[in-house]
């Protein structure tokens, strides 16, 4: 004879025993959680008032944000200076176009299942920066020529972020090798080109390109603005791309070296065709981290007088006519960039997680 | 047929260029030769920009009177000093700022990264939406905000919050009363010192009695108390040899007390968060990588939980954690260079900015703020390098 079995009891599963488990489990516990419950729904509903609810979202002009809550409408009469600074409006499809590329090349890198998403990739990292030379700036095939200075907003934003990393990506390659080398001498000055840049502030090279390298160059020749401070952040983020290139080298094991030697490769094809196809793959989350970081950091460029995002948001919070809108500026672009670093960051936990072999030396 | 025939001939020696010693040779000299070459063509190419732009050569400008105004000092100051002086005044701020950063980035890092594996779901999902939020937000964005946004719009010194009419927050920073020292306040420092030694000695004897015989003293409960109370002991003894200095409203603004300025505030407040938010993902792995058989052996051995954490876990989590905690702290601290947006005098702000406007000597003063931006790290990772020989995992 057997007896049926019993349920387990009632306050240990469902709702209930999710609460008890996992918000009242000891005394303070149940603390804790009331007091971060009333913190939680004492700031929640002022912020809701503020961010919607009591907020101008349309209108003509600075007179009608008069409610307590935001001024969205701030945002949107301004969203165009915000995305492309000075850049004529007229020539804004060209920038467009180069945004619509952007997502092509990369929305699919999210997809799993996207077919040949590796070669929408690829085009990213070389067509993509060559129709925007062409197109950006013009001057070429009768396109009507955009003085940089004029650049501005988001788009200058992703401009020095994005020319920053892939001019960055070959010289940190040739650096990681060359902190690898048997060659003392060579070993020896990578390692301190790596390290010298890697322990100084970005602001203090944006300050050095700024300054410095007008006096560097030779009588004549002269960089305009937006081009010395990509210098300088190349000069800058290829040291950190050193160190990610230098962990994924590092990742491969010894026999693959050994075997590529044993097969009577070359130093240049053992690494071009054995090591660095390996390595590469296996550092892309580590590229596209440096990546967040350093699209968080071309911010500082507002520094050195150039309008990026923040930059241009920062000279049009000061307006008079707009009655004090300095926070609502603040969120919008805190919003921009929490979009694009925590999409990123997504997409390289998500690689990194795939990409692990299990056997990191 | 001979066996000789077998080994190679001369004919297949390798060509001088498949030789690698010479390959090696030849490459390292030619990269020499490139850098010593570009680093001339620079070098001269600066020399002579800088005698057709009439900029003076040299380290002499630091001698020079610097004619400028600094809001905030850790040493005596005015405009009649030299540039000289001006470095010193803009590196104490750097580390000033730094120093305090780290503390609060610290406490308040450990504190999200264990709450964000507390059991207790709603803590863990704040200290995640915390850290998520935070870190994905350009440093400078918050500094921005906290500055602009929150510290330049607190009431005026004559409408301040008034905490207790001791604390007073207003746009011109948080003025806060100060304690004089009496003549007596020698002999409670003496007591503290005496209360510290107290306490050593009786955890050296405590660990002495606890191998010998294997019991236990509350070490650490005694000597807290022994560094509290002998102090306040003497405090009362000798009458209370302390004046508070508290802040006045006199005018438009408060004298008397100290003050944080909102610059310093805003950069203080920003840096910590922000590098909070790294640090709690440190914490978090760092106690995540302590296998979890360590606590089970430790309870299997009868230790009491709070001996499991204190003996067992922390040490080891202490081992992943430090590393990468270290070059956070860096990282903060080349990140309060930041300063300069807000008008904070730092390092970068006085020396690089200012100095180098007056002068005009670009290439000293870059270099003299880099050289200074380099030792703080090369010192720090030396530390490092010597903290990991001493915690490495002692194998065989």
């Amino acid at each position: 004879m057997s007896l049926p079995s019993e349920l387990p009891p009632r306050q240990d599963i469902g709702v209930i025993g999710w609460v008890r488990k996992n918000l009242f489990s000891t005394w303070y516990n149940i603390v804790l959680t009331l007091v971060a419950a009333y913190l939680v729904i004492t700031s929640a509903g002022p912020l809701l008032n503020w961010v919607v609810l009591e907020a101008t979202f349309t209108g003509e002009s600075a007179a009608d944000c008069s409610g307590e809550g935001a001024c969205w409408l701030f945002i949107g009469q301004r969203l165009n200076f915000f995305i492309y600074g000075f850049y004529p409006d007229e020539l804004q499809w060209r920038v467009d176009i180069m945004f619509g590329l952007l997502a092509v090349a990369f929305v699919p890198q999210f997809i799993e299942r996207f077919p040949r998403r590796k070669w929408f990739g690829i085009f990213g990292l070389t067509g993509l920066p060559l129709i925007g030379y062409i197109l950006i700036p013009g001057g070429w095939f009768g396109l009507e020529e955009v003085q940089s200075s004029l650049w501005g907003g988001l788009m200058l934003t992703l401009i020095l972020a994005y020319v920053g990393i892939l001019a960055a990506l070959p010289i940190g390659i040739v650096l990681a090798l060359g902190r690898r080398s048997d060659m003392p001498i060579i070993r020896g000055m990578c390692v301190v080109f790596i390290e010298v840049w890697r322990a100084v502030p970005l602001i203090t090279v944006l300050f050095m390109a700024s300054v410095m390298l007008p006096l560097f160059l030779p009588d004549g020749v002269n960089f305009e603005k937006l081009m010395r401070a990509l210098i300088g952040i190349t000069l800058w983020q290829s040291a950190y791309m050193a160190e990610v290139v230098r962990g994924g080298l590092q990742a491969i094991p010894k026999g693959q070296y050994e075997a590529a030697s044993a097969l009577g490769l070359g130093y240049w094809r053992k690494t071009g065709l054995v090591v660095l196809p390996q390595a590469l793959t296996l550092v892309i989350p580590g590229i596209v981290n440096t990546f967040i970081s350093l699209f968080k950091d071309t911010t500082l460029v507002l520094i050195i007088g150039l309008f990026d995002i923040l930059g241009a948001v920062q000279s049009t919070i000061t307006d008079p006519a707009w009655r004090n809108v300095t926070t609502e500026g603040y969120v919008f672009v805190a919003f921009c960039f929490w979009v694009f670093c925590f999409g990123m960051s997504r997409y390289s936990q998500n690689l990194e997680r795939k990409l692990d072999t299990g056997h990191k030396s | 047929m001979n066996k000789n025939d077998m080994t190679p001939s001369h004919g297949a020696r390798p060509k001088p260029w498949n030789n690698p010693k010479v390959r090696t040779f030849v490459f390292q000299t030619l990269a020499l030769a490139t850098v010593f070459w570009f680093g001339w063509t620079l070098f001269s190419n600066t020399l002579s920009n800088m005698e057709s732009r009439g900029i003076s050569t040299g380290f002499g400008f630091l001698d020079q009177t610097s004619g400028f105004g600094i809001i905030m000092s850790l040493i005596p100051y005015d405009s009649t000093m030299t540039y000289g002086r001006t470095f010193f005044v803009g590196l104490l701020n750097t580390l000033l700022v730094s120093a305090m950063g780290v503390v609060a980035a610290t406490i308040i890092g450990f504190a999200v990264g264990v709450a964000r594996l507390s059991n207790n779901w709603l803590i863990a999902k704040l200290a995640l939406f915390y850290i998520e939020i935070i870190r994905n937000i350009p440093l400078l964005l918050q500094i921005f905000f906290w500055y602009f946004a929150v510290l330049q719009t607190l009431p005026s010194p004559r409408q301040s919050i008034d905490v207790a009419d001791m604390f007073f927050l207003s746009n011109r920073g948080l003025y806060f009363p100060t304690a004089d020292a009496e003549p007596g306040f020698g002999w409670v420092m003496a007591a503290l010192v005496a209360g510290i030694a107290a306490a050593v000695f009786v955890h050296r004897w405590a660990k002495q009695r606890q191998l010998r015989t294997g019991q236990l003293f509350p070490a650490l409960r005694v000597g807290t108390l022994l560094i509290l109370v002998l102090p306040l002991l003497m405090f009362v003894l000798v009458g209370r040899p302390l004046v508070w200095e508290m802040p006045s409203l006199t005018g438009f603004n408060f004298t008397g007390g100290a003050s944080i300025m909102p610059e310093l505030a805003a950069l203080w407040i920003a840096l910590s968060l922000y590098t909070a938010s790294f640090i709690a993902e440190i914490v978090r792995s760092g106690i995540l990588a302590v296998d979890n058989g360590q606590t089970e052996a430790a309870s299997a051995l009868g230790l009491k939980s709070s001996f499991t954490l204190r003996l067992v876990v922390i040490p080891q989590a202490m081992r992943v954690i430090i590393p990468p905690l270290t070059s956070q702290y860096l990282n903060l601290t080349k990140n309060s260079s930041l300063a300069t947006a807000i008008a904070y005098p730092d390092l970068v702000s006085v020396f690089m900015g200012t100095t180098l406007n007056q002068t005009g000597q670009a290439v000293e003063v870059v270099a003299i703020t880099m050289a200074v931006y380099l030792t703080i790290s090369l010192i720090i990772s030396g530390l490092m390098n010597i903290y990991n020989r001493a915690v490495a995992l002692q194998e065989r």
